[in-house]
């Protein structure tokens, strides 16, 4: 399918975190743009801008005739300048106001690196705190129909790495909704990167505004025999994996840490002094990124617990080929969650 | 008409030919099997053909996501396209490129970036690599209005103005980054118009007219080869579909009313054709026999496509590196 044909029509599972009385099951794109909505009325310092987010697809729904309710001078298409334009918005932030950058692809942030990293994440530090930096960037992990390597970089792992930079991966409405106001609501640069294929859940999502604070991991299944940590859009196949492996009779955990950064170090440990298990599965390539540094976690400060070595899922240390053979190849899946964890139980 | 008869009929050709492929894309795209975005350059054919037409088989090209024409226009072979698009085996890219990565370095097409603006300083550095081997080659980087409102070629024009580079910097202004008007992201359009003509030769030409464009190529390439320097060459043109994949996106609505309308009346594949006809340079029965060929030559190559294999995962993991 065309990445411009996705639509929200799978259910996701009830995670019960919609709380007081669950909300209505919200399309994906309309939890973020909710969220958005609400944070231009209740905060007169948030502007939205980007390149079409003022247009007929409007960041796949996600901002979607924003500029008509709040009109353009805050809801705004940019120039082709992701480099000037990060610096732009950190410049911005730093005068008193709150931007929501939002960008297509990650692949497009590399332009924006240095004014990122160079910059926005490091002001607070470099100046003791005497400038703040309330910045959101938002991007969407491109997949499928020949999307190819330059879009459809899973990138969390760069950024995971820069200190300063608070970073966010949703993977329900609910949560995209609430990481995205609590982004908009944290003093600091906060990278919000989502999946394209989340696109196609609905969930159960609050209609008033909420936060999910930043360094909250969520348990999306309890289970004793192995604790199966997924990022991203990962965290839905590790719920599928979950409950492929319920039915030969293996109880799976599946932590969702939805922020990377700060990330739920407690929840992941509790988890393996229960289990002593650890799948990690990330979307992105392996070496160096989210899923090692998860199983630095496990061996630096879980070692003890731990029955058996950690396993991670991610995509090989290989560009993204666009043929569609070459991406079934490539990308993992429930599939080969199960076969980490039946390897961890059943070697 | 400035160019001889007979160079005015064969870049018809060309032309005729890049539209009939994208027409062929268009009519089969919604069988889903060619699965990769395509950017299709219906109504820009005059600027691929009008600039490669004044390139030699070595001068350098870098394409980017509208990548089509700009192959074909510098001799890219049409098989290993489609295939490409068919993500065979057999493509250009061997199934991992897709539409939007197209190569063929035998003929100094050496590849298509899908980051706007990516390919602009690869095709300074090209013409870098020209100039100190000493080869009297060119380098030329094809994006858009989009791409030009990139840094990045503000960056690479300061360099190339500098050293005197051979590179030609065309801009493919079709009036569109996606749904967006040029007109709201540049204050009254490029700023490289009227510098110097020492420090760089910029041209605003109907990227419509193929003569005009050749005119304005051929004037660039005399200049990059005596080692003068570098050229901006604008070409005003209309991106005749919608941004990605087949068909009319009028239904969107971002369009002003009529603009689509007063573009087909200026098409550059028609237009050039009825003025070879009224030249007499061209009759009804020799476009029909050039139709016809291109015609058979589509349909050879896209039997080729789909009869080639698909990669397969042994494929996966090749060229991560060159051996
Ligand atoms: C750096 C970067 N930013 C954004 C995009 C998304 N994008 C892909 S094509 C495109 C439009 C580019 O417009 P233009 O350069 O005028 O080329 P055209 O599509 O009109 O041929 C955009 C915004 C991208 N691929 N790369
Ligand atoms: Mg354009």
């Amino acid at each position: 399918m065309p990445w411009t044909k996705i639509r929200a029509e799978l259910d996701e599972p009830d995670y019960g975190h919609a709380g007081d009385g669950g909300g209505r099951r919200l399309d994906y794109a309309a939890a973020i743009r909710e969220a958005l909505d609400q944070a231009l009325s209740l905060d007169p310092r948030v502007f939205v801008m980007g390149q079409g987010v003022d247009d007929p697809a409007g960041m796949f729904g996600a901002t979607r005739d924003l500029h008509l309710k709040y009109g353009r001078e805050r809801v705004f298409d940019t120039p082709l300048a992701e480099t000037a334009l990060t610096g732009v918005a950190a410049g911005a932030a730093m005068g008193g106001l709150r931007p929501v950058y939002f960008h297509n692809r990650p692949d497009f942030l590399f332009l924006a690196m240095d004014q990122l990293v160079n910059h926005a994440a490091k002001w607070s530090y470099m100046f003791a705190g005497a400038v703040k930096v309330p910045l959101v960037l938002w991007a969407c992990i491109g997949r499928g129909w020949g999307s190819a390597a330059q879009h459809s970089q899973a990138l969390q792992g760069i950024f995971f790495h820069v200190p300063g930079l608070k970073l966010a991966m949703p993977s329900t409405a609910f949560d995209a909704k609430g990481l995205m106001l609590a982004a908009i609501a944290d003093d600091n640069p906060v990278l919000i990167i989502e999946h394209r294929l989340n696109f196609r859940q609905k969930g159960l999502t609050p209609e008033r505004p909420y936060t999910v604070p930043l360094g909250k991991g969520a348990v999306r299944r309890a289970g004793d025999d192995v604790t199966i940590v997924g990022i991203s859009q990962m965290a839905n196949e590790a719920y599928l994996a979950a409950e492929e492996l319920a039915r030969q009779g293996i109880q799976a955990e599946v932590l969702d840490p939805r922020s990377l950064r700060p990330l739920d170090e407690d929840l992941i440990l509790d988890s393996l002094a229960k289990t002593g298990r650890l799948v990690v599965a990330d979307s992105a390539w392996k070496t160096g990124g989210v899923s090692a540094e998860i199983a630095a976690l496990a061996a630096e400060k879980g070692l003890d617990l731990l029955k058996a070595p950690v396993r991670r899922v991610s995509c090989p240390d290989l560009p993204t080929p666009a043929g569609y053979t070459l991406e079934r190849a490539y990308y993992p899946g429930a599939a080969q969650i199960v076969a980490a964890v039946l390897e961890l139980l059943r070697p | 008409m400035s160019v001889a008869p007979a160079r005015l009929v064969e870049l018809y050709r060309q032309m005729l030919r890049i539209r009939s492929l994208q027409e062929r894309i268009e009519a089969e795209y919604h069988l889903d099997e060619m699965k990769t975005p395509v950017h299709l350059c219906i109504g820009q054919e005059a600027v691929a053909v009008g600039v490669c037409a004044a390139l030699r088989p070595d001068d350098y090209i870098m394409s980017n996501h509208r990548g089509h024409g700009h192959y074909l226009a510098k001799g890219g072979d049409l098989r290993a396209l489609v295939a490409e698009l068919f993500c065979r085996s057999t493509g250009c890219s061997q199934g991992r490129g897709g539409s939007m990565h197209l190569v063929d370095a035998r003929v100094g097409h050496l590849g298509s970036s899908s980051i706007v603006g990516g390919g602009i300083p690869l095709a300074t550095g090209l013409g870098l690599a020209c100039r100190m081997q000493g080869l009297d080659r060119v380098s030329v980087t094809f994006f858009g209005d989009g791409a030009a409102d990139e840094g990045v070629l503000y960056e690479s024009l300061n360099l190339a103005m500098l050293k005197k580079l051979p590179v030609i910097y065309v801009l493919e202004n079709n009036q569109y980054s996606v749904c967006s008007p040029v007109a709201s992201r540049q204050a009254g359009g490029s700023v490289f118009h009227g510098l110097e003509p020492q420090r760089l030769l910029s041209a605003k030409v109907d990227g419509n007219q193929v003569e005009e464009v050749l005119a304005a190529a051929e004037q660039a390439v005399a200049r990059a080869r005596s080692g003068e320097g570098p050229s901006f060459i604008e070409c005003l043109t209309y991106r005749m579909r919608g941004h990605a994949g087949a068909g009319s996106d009028a239904h969107l609505g971002y369009r002003p009313e009529g603009e689509i309308a007063r573009w087909e009346r200026r098409d550059p594949v028609v237009n050039l054709a009825e003025r070879l006809l009224a030249a007499g340079l061209l009759d009804r029965a020799t476009m029909a026999a050039m139709e016809e060929v291109i015609a058979a030559e589509l349909d050879e190559a896209f039997a080729f496509a789909k009869a080639s294999p698909l990669p397969g995962a042994e494929e996966l993991a090749l060229h991560l590196f060159s051996e």
